[in-house]
This record gives structure tokens, sequence and C-alpha cells, in this order.
């Protein structure tokens, strides 16, 4: 295991500068220049990564021995590959950051970040990636980091397979995991963050890509995302989070089989969308929380072939949502499939399968012959006085709904599902029998 | 405790050779089996299972006292023409009913549960959901013997137990939401905790929606709830009630019972 | 007031009862003595039925005393021991057989004596007694009625209407155990609607007419008191007799043979 560093050291080497994003760590094959290898450790030619960073030049690499390491924030000028070796542990003693990145394409991977402390003047962080391209932060573990990915103005980097975990009890006590503010084409994948107040968090960032990351047990929000056109979340797994997954003030946002499992409690969300236009939300499961969709003032979204299962509310309207379309979505054991504050629909339901469709199918066509009307009426009183919610089951609630079903005085008459599916909908997430 | 004992055990055999407790046992058989194997497996399963369990137990509990209560008592007549106390029949004849119809119920709730390898998942959901069923039973025969010791006429009796049945199950909640909508500015979450407390059927509904569907309390609400029955206090305030709910009537009827003339 | 030395002695002192505003029972006094059948006349409402569960202890009086010998009957259960009580065709636990319904009592007794089977045997209800009541007719229930009541061979018993659903042979047999019974000094009381079974059985008869005593003697002086011959034609005499003089004077005091003066409301 211990050489797996240097190889992968070595293999860097090959191609100055270091590669972008998307260009691939392949390069051509040949000698190592052992001048441009500076070894940190008992055994290496630095006892401090300070000195080493000192001493680098551009395309230089300098590869840490496993050790405690707890020097003051240590500032990457030149682009530079920093690796460390199993063990190499950067320590901020809960004193200060511990890396910042000034330089473009600079590589930082293999590292242990731990223990910065807490600080909310300089925004406290493990790698600070500040007005910079072509980073990579690669296979690193971050402990005990107030933030731990920080990134500001920064352009075409990667964030991967970095492992992040804090142990904040309190929002106020604990930075965002990945954090990137006014960044462009920024790919974060991979990562596992657990413990901060944000999972991801985006603010003034565009066409970044967000995939394969799993982002649970943060303080608030799983992914936090504002004022961010043209991002696409895909196949992100956001569970048991505070509040779930915000997106914000935001257009063409692409979501795409990501993951939304147990974000439950008292403001909790699967996926809060909040003035979002022209998105596109397919192929997600959202599973057991609160609120699995929650919309405010999001226009024109197409959520399809979506799963929603045993959430308390499926999807949620508000008024000031318009024109979107749900079609081929499944619900599934939620509490309440559609609520909205309105007597109006202003979004249009079809083809969705909803378990509690009792319909028929005369020409055995898949389609239910009667419409579906997926509000209850208890759903509407609850949404205008939540306390009323823990009457759900009562079967005064029961007489209640039943009585609206026959009579829709309350209910937005045009609410319906046209085409009910008889049988779930084939998605990603289930395989037809 | 001789008598008490004497008089349930005879009264216990009564009743569990007759066909009724075998069909309430049957009844929840059918129901838990049919929900288990047709409404797609034990977690989407127990919640319509809680439903029915919340709504049948009160009142089958209820209705069967009553009309047990007013159909033995000539038979109490000749009990108590014999050298017995009349506390100690009634604690005999009210346990009597009150363990066979728990009883018959728990049977009708388990067996297919375990039968059908149900112990996988829900376990929890299940203790919680046969709790409660349990506690309703005798909150509700409590009920009902007093109901049979306090009206005279068995007709008013059995028309009273339904109506004593219909406002706790239904009216109740009928008027705690109209508590609630009338004064939905202020903060109810602890006022709707406290109503949920007072009802019996309520207690029972809310405890097995906490252990059962995960889905039903949200919000900042559910989190009240959560937080409350969450903790071993919560719980054992809400079992409190429930015990309160099925002690208190049993002795006020008991009490009747020592000083009703026959 | 005297204590009786013989515990069978059943003694009624002043008793009263008020259901609501009906007055059931008004200054009941009655003595019942051992080895004598005393039969409890009177119309349906009379209170026949509320003083006899005075005396079983199902209905508190208002006021006034039961003592039976020297125990005085005041809530506490333990007197019944001294008491059979043989209820008019009860419905029982139908799943119960006849000799489960025998061991129950025998264990709420905590009987441990021999029980008295002659019953079972004379009215030939043996094999009956192993099948449970809802298999059996309604005669065959009162006779196991009349088994479980005669089992415990107690000093006093009470009997309401011990012949009702019972065919002719079946009530002869049972007379001639409730006789047998006085022979061996047995305070025996009964209710009936069959007058003439009541003539060929009773000592002494006890009429009660809207909760008081109108009459309590021997046959013979109830007939020198009516000057008739049967029961019935007493019993005519006698509601006759109360029931004119009510319509008559309301203020007019007057006794009623076997009772002390009594004022009449």
């Amino acid at each position: 295991m211990a050489t797996l560093p240097l190889l992968a050291a070595t293999l860097l080497l090959l191609s100055t500068p270091p590669a972008a994003p998307g260009t691939g760590t392949s390069g051509d094959p040949g000698p190592v220049d052992a001048s441009r290898l500076h070894t940190v450790g008992a055994a290496g030619t630095f006892t401090t990564i300070t000195e080493a960073l000192a001493a680098a030049a551009a395309g230089d690499t300098v590869l840490v021995a496993a050790g405690v390491y707890a020097e003051p924030t240590l500032i990457v000028s030149v682009p530079l590959t920093l690796i460390g070796e199993e063990g190499a542990v950067l320590d901020g003693e809960g004193e200060r950051g511990i890396l910042e990145i000034r330089s473009d394409s600079v590589t930082v991977q293999g590292f242990l970040f731990r223990d910065t402390g807490i600080s909310f003047t300089d925004d406290r962080s493990a790698v600070k990636i500040d007005r910079v391209r072509f980073c990579r932060v690669e296979g690193n573990r971050f402990e005990d980091t107030f933030f731990g990915i920080y990134l500001a103005n920064a352009g075409d980097c990667l964030i991967a397979d970095n492992d992040l975990s804090a142990s904040g009890d309190r929002e106020t006590r604990s930075g965002n995991g990945i954090h990137l503010w006014y960044s462009v084409r920024v790919r974060i994948e991979g990562n596992r963050v657990r413990g901060h107040r944000d999972g991801i968090y985006f603010e003034f960032v565009e066409d970044s890509r967000v995939s394969g990351n799993d982002s649970r047990g943060n303080l608030r929000y799983g992914l936090h995302f504002m004022f961010s056109d043209g991002c696409e979340y895909r196949d992100n797994t956001f569970a048991r989070n505070g509040a779930g997954v915000a997106v914000m003030y935001t257009r063409n946002v692409v979501m795409v089989g990501n993951d939304f499992d147990d974000n439950r409690g008292g403001a909790a969300f699967g996926l809060l969308l909040k003035d979002i236009t022209d998105s596109s939300i397919r192929e997600n499961r959202f599973r057991r929380n609160s609120v699995a969709l929650y919309a405010e003032g999001a226009n024109r979204l197409e959520v399809e072939s979506n799963e929603f299962v045993e959430n308390g509310w499926a999807v949620k309207m508000m008024a000031n949502s318009e024109g979107s379309r749900f079609q081929g979505n499944n619900f599934l054991g939620n509490s309440f499939d559609v609520s909205t504050n309105s007597r109006r629909a202003y979004s249009t339901f079809s083809g969705n399968f909803w378990d509690r469709y009792r319909g028929y199918d005369r020409d055995a066509d898949g389609v239910g012959d009667v419409p579906y009307r997926p509000v209850r009426l208890f759903s509407l009183v609850v949404s205008q006085n939540e306390p009323v919610l823990v009457l759900q089951r009562s079967p005064l609630v029961f007489l209640v709904d039943l009585v609206e079903q026959v009579f829709p005085l309350l209910t937005p008459a045009n609410l319906t599902d046209p085409e009910p599916r008889l049988l779930p909908l084939p998605n990603p997430w289930r395989i037809p029998s | 405790m001789g008598t008490v004992w004497k008089v349930f055990h005879y009264q216990f055999r009564d009743l569990i050779r007759g066909r009724a407790l075998a069909g309430y046992t049957l009844f929840f058989g059918a129901a838990t089996w049919g929900l288990l194997h047709l409404g797609g497996g034990p977690v989407r399963a127990l919640p319509s299972l809680a439903t029915l369990v919340i709504l049948v137990v009160p009142l089958v509990s209820i209705l069967v006292t009553t009309t047990f209560a007013y159909g033995s008592e000539e038979f109490t007549e000749l009990l108590l023409s014999h050298p017995v106390g009349r506390g100690r029949l009634f604690a005999g004849l009210y346990l009597a009913l009150t363990v066979p119809l728990a009883g018959a119920f728990l049977l009708g709730l388990g067996i297919p549960f375990l039968a059908g390898g149900g112990a996988a998942g829900g376990l929890g959901g299940m203790v919680a959901l046969g709790v409660a069923g349990a506690l309703l039973t005798a909150v509700f025969a409590s009920l009902g013997f007093l109901i049979a010791v306090s009206v005279h006429d068995m007709a008013r009796g059995a028309g009273l137990a339904l109506l004593v049945w219909l406002a706790l199950a239904v009216l109740y909640d009928g008027v705690v939401l109209v508590v609630a909508h009338q004064a939905a500015a202020y903060p109810l979450e602890r006022i709707m905790l406290a109503l949920m407390l007072l009802n019996p059927v309520d207690v029972g509904r809310v405890l097995s929606l906490m252990a059962l569907d995960v889905s039903a309390m949200l919000g900042y609400t559910g989190a009240v709830f959560r937080d409350f029955f969450g903790g071993a206090t919560g719980v054992v305030i809400a079992l409190a009630s429930l015990v309160a709910w099925a002690v208190v009537p049993a002795w006020l009827a008991l009490h009747r019972f020592r000083h009703k003339d026959f | 007031m005297t204590v009786s030395a013989d515990p069978a002695t059943l003694e009624v002192r002043g008793l009263c009862k008020r259901f609501d505003s009906r007055q059931v029972l008004d200054t009941v006094d009655l003595d019942f003595q051992p080895g004598c059948i005393t039969a409890l006349l009177g119309p349906n409402g009379a209170g026949k039925t509320t003083l006899l569960k005075c005396v079983l202890g199902l209905v508190r009086p208002d006021e006034g005393t039961i003592r039976l010998g020297a125990q005085e009957v005041n809530g506490q259960g333990a007197y019944r021991e001294e008491i059979g009580y043989m209820p008019q065709l009860p419905r029982l636990p139908g799943n119960l057989t006849g000799w489960e319904m025998a061991s129950m009592l025998d264990d709420l007794r905590t009987f441990t004596g021999t029980p008295d089977e002659d019953l079972i045997d004379s009215l030939e209800v043996r094999e009956e007694m192993d099948k449970p009541f809802r298999l059996l007719s309604g005669g065959t229930r009162q006779k196991v009625n009349a088994a479980l009541a005669f089992r415990y061979g107690a000093p006093v018993m009470i009997l309401d209407e011990p012949t009702a659903g019972l065919d002719p042979l079946a009530a002869m047999t049972l007379k001639e155990k409730v006789r047998a019974e006085r022979e061996r000094g047995r305070t025996i009381l009964v209710t009936s609607h069959n007058l003439g079974e009541l003539e060929s059985l009773a000592d002494q008869v006890v009429f009660l007419l809207e909760g008081r005593v109108r009459f309590a003697g021997t046959l013979d002086s109830l007939w020198a008191d009516t000057s008739q011959t049967t029961l019935e034609g007493a019993i005519a005499e006698l509601m006759r007799r109360n029931g004119r003089r009510e319509a008559g004077a309301e203020s007019r005091t007057g006794t009623v043979e076997g009772t002390p003066s009594m004022e009449v409301a």
C-alpha cells in the first residue's frame, strides 16, 4: 500500500503541468526526474512541508511520508502536486486553516486533514482554493474541519473521492463540507460528506457537475445551492440531513438519478425548490422524507419518472408555482401524495402511478378510466394548520376525505391525473417484474 | 384473591368455548394475514392494520362487555347469593372478559405475523400495536362495565356504549379539529399533544403511528411528537393515560357494583 | 331485641326500601322459623322479590335490619353460607356444564362437606349435568338449578318460583324434597304463582301488597281471618279489603293481622 502513492506521484510527474480535470491523468511514460521530487518526513529531504513547498518549483511533486505535520498554514503558490502517503496527517491543532492553494494546476491527494478549529471571520478551511484554475483535490480525508474544501472564484477544478466528516452538533459551530462560491466548471465526484453544516454548498456557481457523492447526516442541507445556473446533479445520495436538499434562485438545473432518503424533522425536505425555472428532475428516488419535493415559485419543471416512496408529503406545490409537468412518476405509501395551498392547480399531472388509485380499466390499456384526484382535503387542512397533522389516520379524517372525494368543494377541482396508471411504472429504481 | 381467580377460571372457560371469541381472533387473523400478504409486506401493511385495530378493538370491546355484563346479570345474582364478596366477584368477571378479549386480539394479530415471517420487519411496530390494542381492550371493557352497572336497561346501555365509542373514536377528533381551526393563530403543538393524551383512542392511534408509519408524523408538529414519544417519559405518560382510562372507569364500575341493588 | 340461638331463624325488622319515588318495602317486620315453610304471596310489584333480595344481600335496605340467627345481614357475604337460593329460571353461562357450575360454586363456597345430590338422582339429571347449559331444555335447566340450590344443605332455603317450567312429575319430586328439608329443620321461603301448590306446601303465609305486610300467619288463621277455604279466595279477599280501604278513607288507621299497628298513608 505504501508504494501506491509513490507510484501515483511518479505518474503525475510525467505531465507538466498536472492534468486539468477532464484531460485525465495519463501522460507519456518516462523517467522520473529525481530533482523534481521533494520528500518530506523523517527519512526525507525535508522535515516540514513548509520547507518543501518553499523549495519546490512549478511542476514539482512534494511527497509527504507518514507522520503528523502541524505547521503554519501551508501556502501553495506554484503549480505542483502534493501527495500524502498513507498516514500523512496535516493537523491544524484547532488553531488555523491547513492549506491554501494560490496557484493554478495544483493537485492535493492522500492526506488526512484534521482539526482546523472554528473561525467565522476567515472561513476557516482545511483546503482553500482561491482565484485559481485546474486544481484537483482527490482521495483525501477530512476530520473535524470547519470548512472542508473551500473554493472561491475557482474554475475547472476537480474535487473527487474525498471523505469529509465533522462532528458538529450545532449549525453555528460548523462549516460546509465542500463549499463553492463564484466558481465555474467544477466537478464534484464521489465524495462522502458527513456532519457538516451543509454537505455541499454552491453559490454563484455555473456549469458545474455534482455526481456520485454521498452527503448524509449534515446539520442543515445535504446540498445547498443558490444562484447557480446550468448545473447538473447526478446519482448522488442525500440522506438524513437536517433539512434535506435546497435548490434556490436558479434556472436550468438538471437533477437525475439522485437518492433523497430519510430527511425528516421539523423543516426537512427531500428536495426544496425555491424560485427555480426550466429545470428537469428525473429518475430520482425520494424515500421517507417529511416532504419529498417542495416547490415554491418553481416554474416549468419537468418532473418525470421519479419514485416517491413513504414520504409524508410526496409533492407540495405552492400556488406561486406554475407550468410544471409531473409525468410517469410512482407514488407509493406516502401520507399525502400532492398538497397545495391553493384551490387552483397551475401544474399538470399525467400518467403517474398512485397507489391510492381505486379506479378501473375496462379497455385494459394500463391506464385508469377515471381521473385520480391526488389532493386530499385533510392535506389542505394540514397545510393551513400543521398541528392538525396528529389526527392522521383518525376515522374522522377518513370520513372527511371521503366526503371531499365525492363532493370536491375545497380541493382544486382541476388538479387531477387524467391518465393514472394501474401499475407502477418502470424506472431505474424499479425493475419491472 | 382466591375468589377472583375462581370466578375468572370458570368464566374464562365459558368464554373461550364460545364461537364469538374465536370469530374475533379469526377476524384479526384474516385481516393481518391479508394485509401482510396482499398489502406489500409488513412496513406497508402495518399502518393499515393499525387503523383497523384502533377502530375495531374499542368498538368490539365496549359492545361485547356491555352485552356480556347485561347478559350475565342473573348469573351474577346467583353467584352473589353465595358467600362471595362483590368486589372480588367483579374483579373476576372483569378479568375473565378482558383477558380473553385481549388474548383473542393478540393471537389474531400475532399468529399470522409470526407465521408469515413478518418478524423480520416491523417487530417493534407490531409490539407497539399489540400493546396499544390490548390496553384499548381494557379501557373499553372498563367503560362497558361502567355503563352496564350504571344504566339499568340493556337497550339503553348498548346505545350508550355505541355513543361512547363514537364520541371517543370519531367525534372527539372532530372537536379537536374545530378547536385547532379556531386557535390556528396560536402555537398548538403542545395543546394538541395534551388533547391527544386525554383520549385513549388517540393515544393508541398516535402510539402506533409513531411506531409504524415513519411518514405520518411530519414537520415541526411531528418533531414535537417525536421528541415527546421518543423519550421514555413520553411513552410512560402515554401508557399511563391508557392505564388511567382503564383503571378509573373500572374503579367507578366496581364502586357502583359494590353498592348496586340487583 | 332477642337473638335467636338457632342459626336458621330469620328475623326481619322495620325493613324499608325505596326505588326512586316508589316505596317498595314499607316497614316490614317478619319472622321465619326453622322447620317451617313460608309462602310469600302478593301481586307483581308487591315487594316479594325485593324482600328476598334484601335477605340475600342483593338489595341494600334503606332502613331496618335482617338477622340470620346471631348474624346481622350488613353487606358482608359470610352469612350466605347459611342460605341456599334457587333463583327463577336463571340464565347461566351457556358453555359450562352442570358439573362445572357445581364445582365452581363448591370452590366459591370453599365447600368441603358432602354435597346433597338427592335431586340430581330423583330429577334424573345426572347425565345432563355433563352437558353445557346452552344444549339443555328450559325444564332441564330448572332441574339443574334446583339441584344446585339444595346442594349445600343450607339451613335457610329461598325458592323463587321453584316449579316454574317443571313438568308435574318433577314438580312433585321437588315438593317432596322441600318437605323433607322442612323435616330437617330448614327455614324455607317460597314464592310461586301456583297457589294450589303453595296451599299444599306452606305452613305459614305472608301476604305483601304495595310494600306492606297485609297478612302474616298460619294457613288456619288465614282461613279464619278471611272466611275463605282456598288461598285463591283468601288472597282475593285480602286484596279487596285493602283496595276498598285505600279507595275509601285515606287517613284511616288499621291493622293487618300478624303485623304491628301501622300508619296508612
